[in-house]
Parts: C-alpha cells; sequence; structure tokens
C-alpha cells in the first residue's frame, strides 16, 4: 500500500518552519514558561465552570453538566485565506436562500432537471406547509454554521451546511473572550480581527428580516426548549447578550392574530423568533401533536405574515446530506458561477453503483445517516473494528439510501497543548454567516472544533472534541 | 419581563433565603445538642416540624439524632427541603432567568451550587460542621452582595426581593409557631433555666441572640422575645421588618408599571396587623392563632403575587 502523505499541519510546515500566520504567535509561544500555560489551561476550566459554559449530554442525568474542553492554543488563519472562505460562504449562503425559495414556490432547478425531483418529494425535511409562502425578506436561513475542512494549503472542503439551527457560536464567543481575559499581551503582539460584534449583527440581522406588520422597533425573542436542552447555555447566552427575552413555548400564545409573550404586563406580541427548537416541535397543530416545546398556531400566524421564524421552517432540506452532493450544482444554478468552496465527493448509496463501491471499500470511507447530525450513527472506516464494519454493511443492504459515503479526508491539523508540548490535532471550523435583506454577514473566524484524542478525526463535542479560539489575522 | 422571569427571580430567592434559614436552624439545634443533651432529641423534632419534613424523616429513620437529622437537612436529595435540594432549585430558576441577572449574580448562585455540591458530597463530620454551616451562609451572602451592587433597581430587583421577605417571613414564623408554647406566660417553665435555653435557641435561628442583648433587652422574657420576633422592625428578620419590606417592594414595581394588583391590598392588610399592636394585645388574641393566622395569610399573598404578574399563566 502506497504511504499516504502527513495530513496538512497549519502551523508547521514540511521543513519545519512555522508558517507566516502563526509566526507572531509562535515566537511569543516560545517565550512562555509551561507551567504557566498549564496552569492557564486549569484556569479555563475554572471560569468555564463559574460562567457556566456547560452542556448536557442526552440521556446523562441533569447533574452531569458537562464542560467542552478548551485548548489555550489558537486556530489562525491569514487576512488572504480568510477573504476567500469569507467568499465562498457568502456564494454557498446566497445559493441556500434562493435555492429554498425556489423549492417552495416554482421549482425551477427541478423542472430544469438538475435535481432529482424524488430527493425533494421523498424528503422528511421538506415541508409542504412552506409552499407558495415567502418569508418577510425572502430569507429562509438566517442563520448559517457552514462546517468547513482543510486539507492542504489551499483546499477547503464543506463538509455540512447546517442551515436550520446551527449551534456553537457562544463557545466561539466565550473561547476569545477566555483568551482575552488569560493572554491580554499576546493580543497586544498579534493584531486578531474581533468577533465580539455579533450578537449585535445578529439582533440587527434579525431585525432587518422583521414581518411587514411590524411597524416600530422589531420585539425578538430567543425560542429555547428549556433549561435541560444540550444547547441551553447558548440560547440564554444569546437572548443576553441581544438584549432580547428568552421564551419557552409555555409563554407564548396566538392572540389577535399574532405571537404574544405572557410579561408581567399582560400579553406582549412578538415580531421575530429566533428558535431554537426543531420544525417538528414547533406547532403542534401542525407537525408533532405531542410537542409541549412550540406554540399551537404559530404556523398560522406565521403565513399570516405576522411574525418572522429563524431559520425558516423547512429550511432543513437544504443542509441534507443528500442534498448536499448537489451543492456545487445548487450554487452554479443559482449563482450562475462556480462554487468557490469545494464539495466533498459524496456517494449516494442509495444508487446501486455507489453502493457497490462504499460496500467493496467502506474501510477507507466515512458513512453518514441522510438526516444525522452530532458525530452520532456514522462509521469512520478507517478507525472501526471489523464488528462495526459489519454492522454498517448490513444496515447499508438493509436501508441504503438512508446513507451516503464520502472519502476519509485527511483533515488538517493545529496543535494542542499537552504535557510535553504542543502536538499536532486535528480540526474543522464552523465559521458563522447571517442573512438578511441587507446582505450576508460572517464573523470573522468562527468556532474551531479539535479532536483531542491523537489520530481522531471525529471533533464533536458530544465525542470527546474540544474547542479552539480562532483568529483571522488584520491585514 | 415575562411572567416565568418574574417567578423564576422570584423563587430563586425564596430557595436561597431557604437555604440560609435551614443551615441556622440545623446550627441553632446543633448548639443545644452540644449544650444540653437530656432536650436535643425533641430539639432536633422542632428542626424538622419547621422545615416541614418531620414526616419525610420519621419514614426513614426511627430516632431523631443529631447525625441524622443533620445528614437529612443538609444533603439528603430525597427531602425537598435538604440544602443540597434548595441550592439546587435556587441555580436552576437562575439558570431559567440568567438573563435578568448580571453576571456577578449569576456566577455567585453558580459557584454557591458548585462549592455546596462539593462540601455535602460525603457525610458532614461533626467537626467540619460549623465549617459547613458557616459556608452555606457566606455563599448566600455573597449572592446578596452581588444582588445590592450590581442589579438595576427594577422590576428585576423588586421581585427578587418580594421572594426573599415572603421566605424570610414564613421562616421566622414556622420557628415561633413551632415554639410557641416556650414563649406563653403561663407556661409550666416560665423562670426556670429550660426557658432561657429554649428563648436563646429562637434567637439563635433568626441570627438575633446577640443583637436581642444589645439593643439592651436584657430581660430574657417570653413577651421580650415574642415581641422583637415578631413586631420590632429594626430586627431584619422580624415579621414586621419582612412585611414592610414586602410592600416598599410591591410599591415600587406598582410605580414602574403605573398601577397596583390585589396583592398590594394583602401585603398591606398583613403590615397593618403588625403596626401599631402591642405584644400584650397579641397574647390577648393568642399567639398561636396569630402566628398561623400569620403564616395563612402570607402564603396567600404569596399566591396572589403569583396571579397577579402571571408567573405561571
Amino acid at each position: 500500500m502506497v504511504q499516504k502523505p502527513p495530513p496538512f499541519d497549519e502551523m508547521i510546515a514540511p521543513d519545519g518552519s512555522i508558517r507566516p500566520a502563526y509566526a507572531a504567535y509562535h515566537a511569543w509561544f516560545s517565550e512562555q514558561d509551561p507551567a504557566r500555560l498549564a496552569k492557564k489551561s486549569t484556569d479555563a476550566e475554572a471560569f468555564f465552570r463559574r460562567v457556566g459554559i456547560t452542556f448536557n449530554v442526552y440521556g446523562e442525568s441533569e447533574a452531569q453538566e458537562r464542560l467542552i474542553p478548551f485548548d489555550l492554543v489558537p486556530r489562525i488563519l491569514s487576512a488572504r485565506e480568510w477573504a476567500r472562505l469569507a467568499k465562498g460562504i457568502e456564494q454557498r449562503v446566497s445559493a441556500i436562500n434562493a435555492f429554498l425559495h425556489d423549492i417552495y414556490n416554482r421549482q425551477e432547478i427541478l423542472r430544469a432537471g438538475r435535481l432529482p425531483e424524488r430527493l425533494i418529494a421523498e424528503n422528511e425535511a421538506f415541508l409542504p406547509q412552506m409552499l407558495g409562502f415567502t418569508p418577510p425578506g425572502r430569507v429562509y436561513t438566517h442563520i448559517v454554521g457552514t462546517d468547513i475542512v482543510r486539507t492542504g494549503e489551499n483546499d477547503f472542503y464543506v463538509l455540512e451546511d447546517n442551515a436550520r439551527t446551527p449551534s456553537g457560536v457562544s463557545y466561539m464567543l466565550e473561547d476569545r473572550e477566555t483568551m482575552l481575559q488569560m493572554f491580554p499581551e499576546l493580543f497586544s503582539r498579534v493584531r486578531v480581527q474581533q468577533v465580539s460584534d455579533y450578537p449585535k449583527s445578529l439582533r440587527r440581522s434579525l431585525a432587518a428580516c422583521a414581518p411587514e406588520s411590524c411597524t416600530g422597533k422589531p420585539t425578538i425573542a430567543v425560542l429555547t426548549p428549556g433549561i435541560h436542552n444540550s444547547a441551553y447555555f447558548e440560547h440564554s447566552f444569546l437572548a443576553d447578550q441581544m438584549g432580547a427575552e428568552l421564551v419557552e413555548g409555555h409563554d407564548l400564545k396566538v392572540i389577535d392574530g399574532h405571537i404574544a409573550m405572557r410579561t408581567t404586563q399582560g400579553y406582549k406580541v412578538i415580531d421575530v423568533l429566533y428558535r431554537r427548537v426543531d420544525d417538528n416541535f414547533l406547532d403542534p397543530l401542525t407537525f408533532n401533536p405531542e410537542s409541549m416545546l412550540g406554540v399551537p398556531g404559530i404556523m398560522d400566524v406565521y403565513r399570516a405574515g405576522n411574525i418572522t421564524i429563524a431559520n425558516a421552517p423547512g429550511t432543513g432540506i437544504a443542509d441534507d446530506k443528500a442534498i448536499y452532493s448537489y451543492m456545487p450544482d445548487i450554487v452554479e444554478f443559482y449563482s450562475g458561477e462556480k462554487a468557490i468552496l469545494k464539495n466533498v465527493d459524496t456517494f449516494r448509496c442509495g444508487e446501486p453503483e455507489a453502493l457497490k463501491y462504499v460496500l467493496d471499500n467502506l474501510k477507507e470511507l466515512v458513512v453518514k445517516e441522510v438526516h444525522g447530525s452530532g458525530g452520532y450513527g456514522m462509521l469512520v472506516g478507517p478507525a472501526a473494528s471489523k464488528a462495526e464494519l459489519e454492522t454498517f454493511t448490513a444496515k447499508l443492504k438493509a436501508n441504503p439510501g438512508n446513507y451516503i459515503a464520502q472519502p476519509t479526508l485527511a483533515l488538517s491539523t493545529v496543535p494542542i497543548l499537552v504535557d510535553k508540548g504542543l502536538a499536532p490535532r486535528h480540526v474543522d471550523l464552523r465559521p458563522f454567516a447571517l442573512a438578511s435583506p441587507r446582505g450576508i454577514d460572517i464573523v470573522p473566524g468562527g468556532l474551531t472544533r479539535v479532536a483531542l484524542k491523537e489520530g481522531s478525526l471525529v471533533v464533536n463535542s458530544s465525542q470527546g472534541g474540544g474547542t479552539k479560539d480562532t483568529w483571522v489575522l488584520e491585514d | 419581563m415575562l411572567g416565568k422571569t418574574a417567578g423564576g427571580l422570584y423563587w430563586m430567592f425564596r430557595y436561597l433565603e431557604r437555604a440560609e434559614n435551614i443551615a441556622r436552624l440545623v446550627e441553632a439545634g446543633f448548639r443545644m445538642a452540644l449544650t444540653r443533651s437530656s432536650i436535643s432529641a425533641s430539639e432536633w423534632e422542632s428542626v424538622l416540624t419547621t422545615s416541614g419534613v418531620l414526616n419525610a424523616f420519621n419514614a426513614r429513620y426511627d430516632k431523631w439524632t443529631a447525625k441524622d437529622v443533620i445528614d437529612f437537612m443538609l444533603r439528603d436529595p430525597s427531602n425537598v427541603s435538604s440544602v443540597l435540594t434548595i441550592v439546587k432549585n435556587a441555580r436552576d430558576n437562575a439558570r431559567l432567568v440568567r438573563t435578568a441577572l448580571t453576571g456577578e449574580v449569576w456566577e455567585a448562585v453558580n459557584d454557591n451550587w458548585m462549592t455546596l455540591n462539593q462540601l455535602l458530597a460525603k457525610p458532614v463530620r461533626e467537626a467540619e460542621l460549623p465549617e459547613v454551616l458557616n459556608t452555606i451562609r457566606q455563599h448566600s451572602a455573597l449572592v446578596r452582595g452581588a444582588l445590592h451592587g450590581t442589579m438595576l433597581r427594577n422590576d428585576i430587583y423588586y421581585f427578587s426581593r418580594m421572594g426573599t421577605f415572603i421566605e424570610r417571613a414564613d421562616n421566622t414564623a414556622r420557628i415561633l409557631d413551632v415554639k410557641y408554647y416556650t414563649l406563653l406566660p403561663h407556661s409550666s417553665f416560665v423562670g426556670s433555666n429550660l426557658d432561657n435555653v429554649q428563648w436563646e435557641t429562637i434567637l439563635r435561628s433568626v441570627s438575633a441572640h446577640r443583637s436581642y442583648r444589645w439593643l439592651g433587652e436584657d430581660d430574657m422574657t417570653a413577651p421580650g422575645i415574642a415581641r422583637y420576633l415578631i413586631l420590632d422592625r429594626r430586627l431584619p428578620r422580624s415579621l414586621a421588618f419582612c412585611a414592610d419590606q414586602t410592600v416598599k417592594n410591591l410599591d415600587l414595581l406598582g410605580e414602574e408599571y403605573g398601577d397596583q394588583r390585589p396583592c398590594y391590598e394583602l401585603a398591606s392588610q398583613i403590615r397593618a396587623r403588625l403596626r401599631n399592636r402591642t405584644i400584650e394585645e397579641i397574647f390577648d388574641e393568642g399567639l398561636h392563632e396569630y402566628i398561623s393566622r400569620f403564616i395563612g395569610m402570607n402564603n396567600a399573598l404569596g399566591a396572589q403575587i403569583e396571579t397577579d404578574y402571571r408567573f405561571n399563566g
């Protein structure tokens, strides 16, 4: 077998030299006393606990609040690298919004034969209730968290589009806050573009999507499933930072054709609802009748144009893993340009030839459920045991349409701090884009997730991943 | 403000106050147990009754021993009134209303929960008890300090304060309710040594044993102590003080909202029963009846506030 080249190390070039983006940081790092850094690492953990930046893991008792481990070596991108990424994300997010509008209205992309109809018709994320309706400002996905991986100097791939309810932005902000507290001197030496405006931009962007029925200053609220949800910290954090109310379904009710929240002084109308509740739970009258998390009747209010729901219901059709493989076509169809960001080769296991290839090469591939997320229900071929491979073979044969497969990418590495100094670990990147009629706004940086285990490619926090502060250098 | 948020604030501060009061009760009980072993079992019974968990305790243990009562009151997760349960409730409410709290208040509450979780992870040994009880009170003080020092004086603050005072009034009244017989003038203990011990325990349970003497009320008499805990508007844990503060906060809230709700009337009635009264009149009415009536009215006031400000619907 041919020896694979080592993965791309973002800090250290093959000749041992430090890449330019990391030069200033590395110079600072080599002056630091390792014991002090180790202590800072412990401090950071205490800080996260005290502030309550924790998440709950499903299936564990609520007392088991966990920290997402934070690594204090930043992930650094040059202004030039970022500019290109940002352009690619902007192009993709615009295309996704155009695609969603098209799918729920004229369906030109289907008529043009660029996308098989069954992918839409048979898709659970497709909501017939959205047909013929245009959300306020024509925006479907207001907040997008595109997952990007890197395999080489100029090789960036989009792994997932996360167009429904991407999470993690609070970690991006708190990671930076932590770094600023721990190493203020570092930031006077290295000029880093700031991320702290995100909540303000989010507020502005959501306000710009307020329905026409709203004449004054829009009232914005964040809808959370409640304090036991794994991302509750983020929900409260964003509401707090935006100065918006944090509401649960039982705080809301339909009054005179509007959604209103129960306040100490009666009901008050909400114009924009940033919901962190899945489509299926949003309205028990329209979707899952058992849902206690949503608001009965909200879909009627929505269709009457009296509230903005961000992200729009039915948006999930765009970040479905089966649709993913068509994204380059989708981008081209709506923008008239080649996609700037690459897609990972994807085998749609529903297609017999693809299935055969996948089964023959399972050990080299990553297999994912079409509707899965969070790293659950996924097979990483090269790391899988014989038994796991067999289980997946059976699953694939039983329900091939439920899976896609992709080659295992050699994800780039960034060093983390370990007992012996620095050691490379695989990373991905989730930048956050905000879409409104004012345009698309992307925070410089995003959330870098890192697989803390040596050699591991799984960066999900639920599976032992950590986070890093992500720096985009000033020009 | 969301009704739910008002409710979360109110309950968060009720729980914080309750945790602190339980620490005081346990402390007074422990002291009694150390100094008067002969009556300590019945003292522990009073502690459990005051906290409303006597039945729950009896269902699990057959004797009121210091070790078991302390463990039950401080760290038993099955006890709805254990410090650990209450501190967790307070913190859950704080998470619920986190957007209404300053970072400092939230961190103080979260830190309180983390510290006590660790401190109460295993049974508390006798030697550590004073330290543990002290920590509980200290952390309460930290939360209070953060509240006073960093929070805006608006509805958020008023609901927080109301929770504190309604809970505190309930607590002082419960102590009086359980021990009222030791304060009756015709009590068979009158003038006995036992009386003094009981009275001191009552004062200790509300951290007023020192101030009582300091105010020159050195005659330890039943009416003197009853008057102090019920009517003295200088004592921050007296019923009169709590009633004053509740009305004051409802007043400020009414000013902010531009109207008064039915709970205001009820709070004023409670206050009126504590003003321009002498302890003799209260004894004439019947101390026990008076206290029971107060507890009932105070509970009704809490419920009325919840309704008036739409905590739950």
